[in-house]
């Protein structure tokens, strides 16, 4: 499919990045494009001009801390993660990114990408929620950090405005994590899906049930405390040709107990 | 814009507005028919090609963003006319029937035999887990490359 005529800019600093994407109402954050220029070919989005992040070392890399945090830079792909000593200090990562689609998508898509197009079924928005992580902003005014609970406001809407990029993120140190899905074939869309964190209590992370990820935390992590969090919730999933709302409430119950089984038999 | 690259070997020089895909540049402007263009949504696999030794699907990237890049294609696999051996080996073994996939099969084979010369069988088919097949059925293209490796 021919694209809608763009411009297009390779900026050598993320400096350069931020000035092209606020001087210029239409431009976009190009990253792995996995997304971006599928919906371009659909004329669901045309933007007018594409920044494109790859080659910006400043977004490269993956940090270990002397503490345990895993530092990731918003372009690390998904392959990168897999592939990392680094990250395999919260291995959770490295499992749930190797669970994304397919070998060409995992080797171009990228983390930052991943949270920022904050497409519902997208596998790493409930992953960062259940993990705590905390996201770092870049922007015409400075730099800002804001909690992941807190990140993703609504259908590909973050809090990485316009004319501000996710830089990286910071994932505190732990091991006991689990993430399980129902999806459309093997490494499939997810039809719903949920991470869980279990550190005394629990911190679930639900995906494909609302705009943005959906938190709940329990005291307890018995299976029961899991299941009885589920049902008041309230949860108003939506209905779709894979699942009716009534199915994906049922279906969001027995991932999440899955998810917390997984994160309690780790050590 | 001016775009440089390597593709099989060849250098190639040519001015391309940014909204062209590297797959349509390949086919388009560089005549280099052998990647197909099979579902343009990211998901079959038959525009699969090697990008700075990176597998990847052509139709998801800019030519743009190729300047610079050693590219390979399935046109780079056989050598002096003479099929290469994972080439011979899907030949032997009836893994296709239109041949549609097959270029991109045949360039995610290349990687994954690459990175893991000796993949089990669930490392083959996770190998070419993006590539879609409406014919084989997969087994007899899982086989080939089984067979290639021996
Ligand atoms: C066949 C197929 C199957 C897929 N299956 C899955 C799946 O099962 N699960 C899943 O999670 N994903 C899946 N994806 C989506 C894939 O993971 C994408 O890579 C991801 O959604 C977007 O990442 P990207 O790096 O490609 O970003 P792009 O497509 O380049 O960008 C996406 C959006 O984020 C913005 N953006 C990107 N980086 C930044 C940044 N640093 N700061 C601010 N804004 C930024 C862009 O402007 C754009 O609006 C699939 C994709 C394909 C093609
Ligand atoms: S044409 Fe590129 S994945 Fe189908
Ligand atoms: S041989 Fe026809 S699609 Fe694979």
């Amino acid at each position: 499919m021919l694209l809608r005529e763009v411009e297009y800019a390779r900026p050598a600093s993320v400096q350069e990045a931020v000035r092209l994407l606020s001087d210029q109402e239409g431009a976009r954050a190009l990253a792995g494009g996995q997304t971006l220029i599928n919906v371009m070919k659909a004329r669901a989005a045309s933007p007018d001009a594409l920044v494109d992040l790859n080659g910006l070392d400043e977004l490269k890399g993956i940090d270990l801390g002397s503490d345990g945090t895993v530092t990731i830079g918003a372009m690390v792909t998904y392959s990168e993660v897999i592939g990392s000593a680094e990250a395999r200090a919260r291995p959770i990562l490295g499992e749930v990114c190797a669970q994304i689609a397919d070998v060409q998508v995992r080797n171009r898509g990228t983390v930052g990408g991943n949270v920022c197009s904050n497409d519902p079924t997208n596998h790493l928005p409930p992953l960062m929620v259940s993990l705590g992580a905390t996201m770092h902003i870049t922007g015409p005014g400075g730099e800002r950090t804001v909690p992941a609970e807190e990140f993703f406001l609504g259908v590909y809407m973050t809090a990485a405005g316009p004319g501000e990029l996710l830089t990286r993120i910071s994932v505190p140190p732990g091991k006991r994590d689990g993430f399980a899905s129902v999806a459309i074939g093997k490494d499939g869309t997810c039809i719903v899906n949920a991470a869980a964190s279990v550190n005394g209590g629990a911190r679930v992370a639900l995906g494909c049930v609302d705009a943005v990820p959906v938190l709940l935390k329990t005291d307890s992590v018995e299976e029961d405390a899991v299941r009885a969090a589920l049902q008041g919730a309230n949860l108003d999933p939506p209905s779709d040709v894979h699942a009716s709302a009534d199915y994906r409430r049922h279906l969001a119950e027995v991932v999440a107990v899955r998810a917390v089984a997984q994160a309690r038999g780790k050590s | 814009m001016d775009v440089k690259v390597t593709v099989n070997g060849e250098t190639y020089e040519r001015d391309v507005e940014p909204r062209k895909l590297l797959i349509h540049f390949l086919r388009d402007d560089l005549d280099l028919t052998g990647s197909h263009i099979g579902c343009d949504t990211g998901n079959c696999g038959a525009c699969s090609v090697i990008v700075d030794g990176v597998l990847l699907k052509s139709c998801m990237m800019l030519a743009v963003q190729a300047d610079g890049a050693k590219i390979e294609t399935v046109e780079g696999l056989a050598r002096d006319g003479e099929l290469n051996g994972l080439q011979q080996a899907f030949s032997d073994h009836h893994a296709l029937q239109c041949g549609y996939c097959t270029p991109g099969m045949l360039m995610s084979a290349t990687a994954l035999l690459r990175a893991n010369p000796r993949p089990s069988e669930d490392e083959i088919r996770k190998g070419i887990q993006g590539n879609l097949c409406r014919c084989t059925g997969y087994v007899n293209i899982v086989d080939a490359i089984k067979a290639a490796t021996e």
